[in-house]
């Protein structure tokens, strides 16, 4: 307990905590985009899978309270940070250079924020199935989840997919700082390993990026239909 | 050269600050900043005007003394030096230069640029030391340290306590200067028995002044006058950690 | 007056030990009784009141800075000496008391000198244990350097920044016992004044530079540290806040100042480049370990270094001291080359330089060694001089940088004022009429860890527990207004000239008459022209702003004050001492190549002079320098 209140007392406690949620959840989203990947293969093979995913509601609603737990921390945390963060600043320079921070590190709230609110329409779109009603009511051969005909028919939607590659994007921004921050927070970089760890977080943003926007892009494209 | 400067000037920290112009010409450019500054308060003198309040010491770059933020980078456009190293020839002919002081909540203004940073002061008495009375210290050479740890001790001591690491941080942060410090004996033998006590001392300490935290933008480290690395704030965090998990 | 050096009786190596066996003590109970007030946060002041206050007293330290870390010791670059013996190389406390004595050009005093000696080891020790990252071999053992003056290799170095890792020490030392409560800190606050209650030092008068509050503080003792008084040449390698106005004080208090005219002038700056300049930079003296020093043969030879062939090359310190070379110490070093100078061969712009080349060094080393050892001074000199140092030689040129001379003290180090105690660089004893490379860190630190401590006691167990005044007896209210009346006088005079050029007038004065060469003309000169530039000061100077806030117009006014009366006693030490020694260079005395002829017959002794007024002839008292283990010789460096 006491080790708990330490945690949210001080401010590298916040940055664990912060970062320790962050690894979970980017461990998350890069097992959420293979998963997606298998759109490529077809019906069945994404079908199977999410009925899969769904075959144990114990496991399953075991990893999404995990899930949301972390986006909790994640989340107040980044809201007691930001309290002390702009506490500290209090008067702003009126001429500012902004000296070596990268745009993604300047903007992880933002970033941050969007990326929160993509979360919530996705979940209502692709899970709570709350947008299009009728996703609910589409079952393949085997009478699964058309999970298959369900992307294709949101993603044929422009804006769908706009909002989803362009939330892609922040997701990127916020992984090449975040991915590599975690480490330092958690105090695992050091002069050896920093350029290594922090190109490695850039190319991870990258890759999520072009591998979830891909999806999208074959039904827009119609490769996937 | 002729340089237009708006420096910021405030009379107290109960008073409202603001920009005023000042005109300096025929500046050689081989001239420090402060030594600009000089001529610019000799004008001001002579006109009845009170000179502009900054501060200043030894005026190369060691005393951490002088602390003004250039037209928004602390220090001024040079990397790794301090605002008495930066010269006119960093500049052109016909610039207006903007000064303001170190802004930060945990640097409270005093006067013009002069700012507080006894905040500092008071993060090094929280543990910033190695209880070692006087003449209890054995041999000098009774203690090995090899070359590669000392000079990463060596490195980390480097800082001037300048506090530009604070000023140019958009969280006005202060874990540079912490890691640095920490480092610098949390590294050696000499500072091991009291390694865990330090770290959780000094970032409590840094905590309850009001700086923010670290969102690793790497300003800090790009301001440095001494390029002191970023890798110190990860060993301060390890540290930090471990001290709060098994301590 | 009669100066009683105090020095303990017995063989010069025993001295210390005997004076340490019988001095009084305090008991441990009876320390926390005592407040100690320690003035100054450098290494001598800072290393006092850690030390200190470790022992039990209660220390109140006061520094004109906003933090002790940043007093000028901090600037210091190249190392500390100590009689180690690591090399190998046949060092010996007595080699180090020697060299230190010859360095000095036997105007020191010789049971100091040895003190200092025995305890530089431990300092090592000290500031290791402290965490200083010294400079260390790969098996983990502490390396050395030579410097200046001596042929062993005992000077211990932290990369170009020495003074900043011992300084962080002291101070990390002092943050301990701040964090403890055993020492009030002061920092922005300057001592204007010292008191003295029933002929005892008993406390100072300070002014918060923030507040501009004046405030009075009692103690049992008083340790002044607040360095040297270079500042009054205007340029020199001193931090700009550095003043003499603590030990003037004290000095028109009564406390006598000794040897004021041996004010040393470092060889190794980089040279004035223009009338705005506001400071010296020195490079460190460890550069002239590998860089050689040298002119062109010819007079006003303009060619660029590089187009001028090794043999119309003149490297002239290993061409007149073959056995030191570019190693010579530092005063001669700075007057060969002035002489090369006068001769019309100084090379730059102003020809007021020469050249210290790293050409043969980079041959022999390779750029990497060579960038190891001296990269930050290389990189310091490209900032500076925007000039690439490895690949054209850098420019040099001498430039005030210490001050051996500094209030009188006996071997205690306490002044002739009972209970007034000065160390470090702002009293007179170790160095002579010279000091050698890496021993001013040395003193500072061996002062504040390991004697002052020891002799203190020995003053303190003199004083009942308790019975120091409060602070506010009339001796301290008088001491206050005469402070608030001086500070009131400085803003009402309002006058034409800034501060800044009276200070420039002093300084061109001081070092036109008073600098590496000195004569009884120029002297005479200087005593006319810094009275009447005095009288100007105090009728025309424009000082702006008020006393009741941050002002530091008001600050260094009241600094250069001190400068214009602290001055004219310089010039009057430097026309009564009729000999060369060391630093003092008198133009009637010098052998045909230009060396220092010392008159022992005469001149062996420390002149401490006594306040007599503003403007009247102070008193001189000579104390006799005896040397009972050592010849006094020629200082041939050859």
């Amino acid at each position: 307990m006491n080790l708990l209140v330490a945690l949210f007392k001080s401010s590298l406690g916040k940055k664990y905590v912060m970062a320790l949620s962050g690894a979970v959840l980017v461990l998350f989203v890069i097992a959420h985009l293979l998963g997606n990947l298998q759109m490529f293969l077809g019906p069945e093979a994404i079908n199977k899978y999410a009925a899969f995913l769904k075959a144990s509601p114990e496991v399953l609603w075991g990893a999404r309270s995990g899930l949301l737990l972390m986006v909790g921390l994640h989340l107040f945390s980044a809201a007691l940070l930001l309290r002390e963060n702009s506490d500290a600043r209090q008067a702003e320079y009126e001429k500012k250079d902004l000296v070596a921070a990268s745009f993604a590190s300047r903007t992880m709230i933002a970033s941050g924020i969007i990326l929160f609110s993509f979360v919530v329409f996705h979940l209502l779109h692709y899970t709570a199935l709350q947008i299009d009603p009728s996703f609910a009511e589409m079952h393949d051969a085997q009478g699964r989840h058309d999970v298959y005909r369900m992307v294709v028919s949101g993603f044929s939607h422009w804006w769908v997919s706009g909002f989803y590659i362009l939330s892609m994007g922040l997701l990127c921004l916020h992984l090449s700082h975040g991915a590599s921050a975690m480490f330092q927070s958690l105090g695992l970089k050091n002069e050896r390993n920093r350029c290594f760890i922090d190109g490695a977080a850039k190319t991870l943003g990258l890759v999520l990026f072009i591998g979830y926007s891909s999806i999208p892009l074959a039904v827009l494209l119609k490769v996937v239909k | 050269m002729n340089i237009t400067l708006r420096v910021w000037r405030q009379k107290s920290r109960h008073e409202t600050g603001h920009f005023e112009e000042y005109e300096a010409h025929d500046l050689n450019p081989n001239m420090s900043f402060l030594e600009m500054l000089d001529v610019v308060n000799e004008q001001l003198t002579k006109a009845g005007k009170q000179p502009i309040a900054f501060d200043h010491d030894c005026r190369e770059g060691i005393c951490g003394m002088c602390s003004c933020v250039i037209n928004g980078e602390p220090h001024g456009p040079e990397n790794k030096v301090a605002t008495c190293q930066t010269y006119l020839r960093s500049f052109k002919d016909g610039d207006t230069i903007t000064v303001e002081p170190f802004r930060a909540a945990g640097f409270p203004l005093v006067k013009d640029l002069v700012v507080d940073r006894s905040a500092f002061d008071r993060i090094m008495q929280a543990g910033g030391f190695i209880s070692v009375n006087t003449g209890n210290a054995p041999d000098a050479n009774a203690i090995p340290v090899g070359k590669e740890i000392a000079d990463q001790a060596m490195d980390a001591a480097q800082c001037i306590g300048c506090g530009a690491c604070v000023a140019a941080c958009k969280n006005a942060s202060a874990m540079l200067f912490v890691a640095a410090k920490v480092s610098h004996l949390n590294l050696l033998p000499q500072g091991q028995p009291e390694k865990s006590k330090r770290a959780l001392a000094m970032v409590n300490q840094m905590d309850e002044e009001g700086f923010g935290a670290c969102t690793v933008t790497g300003s800090c480290e790009a301001v440095c006058p001494k390029g002191i690395s970023l890798s110190f704030i990860s060993k301060l965090n390890r540290d930090y950690l471990g001290a709060m998990l098994f301590r | 007056m009669k100066l009683n050096s105090q020095i303990p009786g017995g063989p010069l190596a025993q001295k210390w030990t005997n004076y340490k066996d019988h001095i009084k003590l305090v008991n441990p109970a009876n320390k926390r009784k005592y407040d100690v007030i320690i003035v100054g946060t450098g290494l001598a002041g800072g290393s006092a009141a850690a030390t200190l206050a470790e022992l039990g007293y209660n220390v109140k330290s006061f520094c004109i800075q906003d933090s002790p870390r940043r007093a000028h010791s901090v600037a210091a670059q190249g190392g500390i000496n100590a009689a180690k013996n690591y090399q190998n190389d046949g060092d010996s406390v007595f080699r180090l008391f020697y060299d230190t004595i010859k360095g000095g050009d036997f105007r020191a005093r010789e049971a100091n000198v040895h003190r200092l000696a025995e305890v530089s080891a431990n300092i090592i020790d000290q500031c290791a244990a402290q965490g200083v990252p010294f400079a260390r071999e790969y098996g983990g053992t502490l390396t050395n350097r030579s410097f200046g003056g001596a042929q062993v290799s005992r000077t211990f170095y932290a990369r170009g920044q020495t003074g900043q890792q011992l300084l962080l020490g002291c101070y990390s030392a002092m943050c301990r016992q701040i964090g403890a409560g055993t020492i009030k800190m002061y920092p922005r606050t300057e001592m204007l004044d010292l008191v003295i209650v029933n002929g005892q030092a008993k406390g100072i008068v300070t002014r918060n530079l923030v507040t501009g509050k004046i405030e009075s503080h009692s103690a049992d003792a008083v340790v002044l540290a607040t360095g040297g008084y270079g500042n009054a040449y205007y340029l020199s390698t001193y931090g700009r806040g550095s003043n003499a106005t603590a030990i003037w004080r004290a000095h028109k208090k009564g406390a006598s100042f000794a040897n004021p005219c041996f004010t040393q002038i470092h060889p190794t700056c980089i040279p004035v480049s223009g009338d705005y300049q506001s400071k010296l930079t020195l490079m460190s003296e460890s550069l002239r370990n590998d860089g050689r020093v040298w002119v062109p043969k010819k007079k006003g030879d303009k060619r660029a270094p590089g187009e001028i062939p090794e043999d119309e090359r003149d490297y002239y310190l290993e061409r007149k001291y073959p056995a030191y070379g570019n190693l010579a110490p530092r005063d001669i070093s700075s007057r060969a080359a002035k002489q090369v100078c006068d001769e019309g061969r100084g090379v730059g712009e102003s020809g007021l330089g020469v050249y210290l080349d790293f050409g043969d060094a980079i041959n022999r080393l390779g750029r990497k060694v060579v960038e190891e050892r001296y990269g930050n001074l290389f990189d310091m000199y490209h900032e500076i001089t925007h000039e690439n140092a490895y690949e054209q030689p850098m420019r040099i040129f001498p430039a005030i940088h210490y001050t051996m001379g500094g209030l009188w003290v006996d071997y205690n180090l306490m002044s002739n004022l009972p209970g007034l105690f000065v160390i470090g660089e702002a009293n007179f004893s170790d160095h002579g009429a010279n000091r050698l490379g890496a021993s001013a860190l040395m003193q500072g630190l061996a002062d504040g860890y390991f004697v002052l401590p020891y002799t203190i006691a020995n003053y303190l167990a003199t004083q009942k527990p308790g019975s120091r005044p409060k602070a506010d007896t009339a001796e301290f209210k008088a001491a206050e207004k005469d402070v608030a009346d001086r500070l009131n006088k400085l803003l009402g005079i309002r006058g034409k000239k800034t501060i800044t050029e009276f200070h420039k007038q002093l300084g061109k004065i001081l070092w036109e008459h008073c600098g590496m060469a000195r004569n009884k003309a120029g002297l005479e000169q200087a005593l006319k022209l810094i009275p009447t530039l005095r009288d100007e000061f105090w009728n025309n100077v424009n000082v702006p702003g008020e006393g009741g806030d941050l002002n530091q117009s008001l600050e260094r006014a009241g600094r250069v004050a001190d400068y214009l009366e602290l001055g004219e006693l310089i010039v009057t030490d430097a026309l009564a001492r009729d000999e060369s020694c060391g630093c003092h260079l008198r133009e009637e005395h010098q052998t045909p190549e230009g060396e220092c002829q010392r008159n022992d017959a005469e001149y062996a002794y420390a002149a401490a002079w006594e306040f007599t007024g503003v403007g009247a002839k102070p008193n001189l008292h000579k104390e006799p320098l005896v040397y009972e283990s050592v010849q006094l010789a020629e200082r041939s460096y050859k």
